[in-house]
C-alpha cells in the first residue's frame, strides 16, 4: 500500500493494527516522530498528512494509501534549518527537545491554518482574518504538551517567525 | 489492540452490509481507536468509510448539509458556517484542539462515546461497557457525571460540544440504512438517556450509516456557546450552554437552547424556551428558567456543584443574549 513520507515513496504491508505512528518509527526508521501518551493528548507524535497536522498515534497507517506524509525529518536539515527549527534554538524552545518535533510540526500547520483564515476559541470575531496573537499562539497549540515547561520560549520562538512573516 | 479484518466501503450501502454487530465503522478514528487500544471496543471487523463520497458541504432548501466526512476542523473553518451558524463554529472550536479536529468528521463526532472514568476502566464495573456489571461511578468518584436524566444503571455524560450547538439549531442527522433507505433523525432526538441499556449510546440501528447533518435555515439572533470546564483548553465541558435568543421590541421573540455535560445527551428542555418567549427580560425570568431546566436535577455527590453552576452560567447567558450583560 503506496504513500509518501517526506517526499519518498513508501509502501505499508504491516498489521492493519499498526498505527502510523508506529510505521514511521519502526517500519521507515523515522525516529524523529515521538511517541508520548500514545492516546492523543500529547501532541509529541504531531505530523502533517496533506498539509493538515494530525496525531499520528491515533490513526492507522493502512488508512493513508496515496497520502503525503511530512514529520521533522522533512523540515530542513542539519546545514539549513527550517525558520522554526531556528528559531526554537535560538529562544531555548525546549529543555529535553522530545515534544519539539511535535511542536515545530503543529506550529507549522498553524501558520497555515491562520493564513487561511481558521478561527480557534479565543479568537474574538471568528469572521475576521486570523491576528496570531500570544494567545492565539498558546490556544492553537494547546494540543502540544511540554512536560519541561517551555511554554513561554515556544511563544516566544513561534511568534518571532509570525512576525518575519509580516 | 485485539486483531480485527480491516476493509474498506466504496460505497455506502456497502459499509452498511459490513455494519453487523462485532463490526465498526471507522471515519477519523480518534476516540474509536484510542477506546481499542484500551481494548474497551474490541470489533472483529474495521470498514474503513474514508473513501466514501460523504465529504463536501452543499447548500439545500434555505439550508446546508454537511457531509458525514467533514471534518471538524473543514466545517468550523467554512465561511457559511461562521457567518449563519456561528455557535456551530464556535461549539466546535471549543472541543479538542486542531490535531484532533483535522481528523474528527461530522458524523464520527456524534459517535463519540462517554469519558466516564469507569468505562475507561476495564477492572472497574460499567453497564455501559459490559451490561449487568453495575455502575462504578454511582456512589464513587463522579465528578463529571450527569445531574438530569440519569438512571440507576448508568450516570455518565455525552461529552462532546458539537452536537449541543446542534440541538440548540435544531439540526438533523442523515441515516441511510441497509436497503438504501434514507431516514431524518433530530439531533434533539438521536441519543438516548441511558435507562436500563446504557451500551446504546443512540437510536442507530444495526447497518445505518449517518451520510450527513442538515442544517436548517440561519435562524439569526444572538448566538453564544459557552463552556465551562476545568483548564481552558482541550477540557471536555462540566457544564455547556449553546443559546439562540432573537429580541422583539424589548421582548425574547424567539429562544433556543441545548446543555452540554449534565446529561447522556445533549439536553434540550422546550419548557425553558416557552418560559421565556414572550416575556422581558430579568433576572427573575432567567431564574425561572433554571428552576424549570433544573426542576428534577440530581446531584451524585461529587458532582452537586455543577446544579448552582448551570443555573450561573444559564443566567450569564442570558443576560448577554438579552442585552442585559453586566
Amino acid at each position: 500500500m503506496p504513500l509518501t513520507i517526506n517526499g519518498t515513496d513508501h509502501d505499508f504491508t504491516g498489521d492493519p493494527r499498526t498505527t502510523l505512528l508506529d510505521f514511521l518509527r519502526d517500519g521507515c526508521g523515522l525516529t524523529g516522530t515521538k511517541k508520548g501518551c500514545d492516546h492523543g493528548q500529547c501532541g509529541a507524535c504531531t505530523v502533517l498528512v496533506n498539509g493538515q497536522r494530525i496525531n499520528s498515534c491515533l490513526t492507522l497507517a493502512v488508512m493513508h494509501e496515496g497520502d503525503a506524509v511530512t514529520t521533522i525529518e522533512g523540515f530542513g536539515t542539519p546545514e539549513e534549518l527550517h525558520p522554526l527549527q531556528e528559531a526554537f534554538v535560538r529562544h531555548d524552545g525546549f529543555q529535553c527537545g522530545y515534544c519539539t518535533p511535535g511542536q515545530i510540526c503543529s506550529a507549522k500547520a498553524m501558520l497555515d491554518e491562520a493564513a487561511n483564515g481558521w478561527a480557534s476559541f479565543v479568537s474574538d470575531d471568528i469572521t475576521a482574518p486570523v491576528s496570531l496573537t500570544r494567545d492565539e499562539i498558546r490556544e492553537r497549540m494547546s494540543g502540544n504538551l511540554c512536560r519541561c515547561g517551555a511554554y513561554s520560549n515556544i511563544v516566544d520562538a513561534i511568534a518571532e517567525v509570525v512576525e518575519a512573516g509580516r | 489492540m485485539k486483531g480485527f479484518d480491516y476493509s474498506r466501503a466504496e460505497a455506502v450501502t456497502h459499509a452498511a452490509e459490513q455494519a453487523r454487530e462485532g463490526a465498526r465503522l471507522i471515519a477519523g478514528g480518534t476516540n474509536l481507536l484510542d477506546l481499542m487500544k484500551l481494548e474497551i471496543e474490541r470489533p472483529d471487523a474495521l470498514v474503513d468509510i474514508n473513501r466514501l463520497e460523504l465529504g463536501g458541504i452543499e447548500r439545500t432548501e434555505g439550508g446546508l448539509r454537511i457531509g458525514a466526512l467533514v471534518s471538524n476542523s473543514a466545517c468550523a473553518a467554512d465561511e457559511r458556517i461562521r457567518r449563519d451558524y456561528p455557535i456551530l463554529a464556535r461549539a466546535i472550536l471549543a472541543g479538542a484542539t486542531f490535531q484532533l479536529r483535522n481528523k474528527a468528521t461530522t458524523g464520527g463526532n456524534l459517535c463519540q462515546r462517554t469519558r466516564c472514568y469507569y468505562f475507561y476502566n476495564r477492572d472497574q464495573p460499567c453497564n455501559k461497557r459490559e451490561p449487568g456489571t453495575g455502575c462504578g461511578a454511582i456512589g464513587g468518584v463522579n465528578r463529571i457525571h450527569a445531574i438530569l436524566g440519569a438512571s440507576e444503571a448508568c450516570i455518565a455524560t455525552y461529552p462532546g460540544d458539537m452536537a449541543v450547538a446542534l440541538a440548540a439549531l435544531d439540526a438533523s442527522v442523515e441515516v441511510s440504512g441497509r436497503d438504501g433507505s434514507a431516514r431524518m433523525i433530530p439531533v434533539r432526538a438521536f441519543h438516548r438517556l441511558p435507562g436500563d441499556h446504557p451500551e446504546r449510546d443512540n437510536v442507530l440501528e444495526a447497518g445505518e450509516v449517518i451520510t450527513a447533518v442538515v442544517l436548517p435555515e440561519p435562524v439569526g439572533g444572538t448566538q453564544i456557546y459557552r463552556k465551562v470546564r476545568d483548564r481552558s483548553s482541550y477540557a471536555f465541558a462540566l457544564v455547556s450552554v449553546a443559546c439562540v435568543i432573537a429580541m422583539e421590541e424589548g421582548r425574547i421573540g424567539r429562544a433556543s437552547l441545548a446543555f452540554g455535560g449534565l446529561a447522556h445527551k445533549p439536553w434540550h428542555d422546550p419548557g425553558v424556551e416557552e418560559l421565556l418567549v414572550g416575556n422581558e427580560p430579568s433576572d427573575a425570568l432567567f431564574d425561572k428558567a433554571a428552576d424549570v431546566l433544573l426542576a428534577e436535577a440530581k446531584g451524585q455527590g461529587a458532582n452537586d456543584f455543577k446544579i448552582p453552576m448551570t443555573r450561573r452560567v444559564l443566567k450569564g447567558v442570558l443576560r448577554e443574549a438579552t442585552g442585559r450583560a453586566v
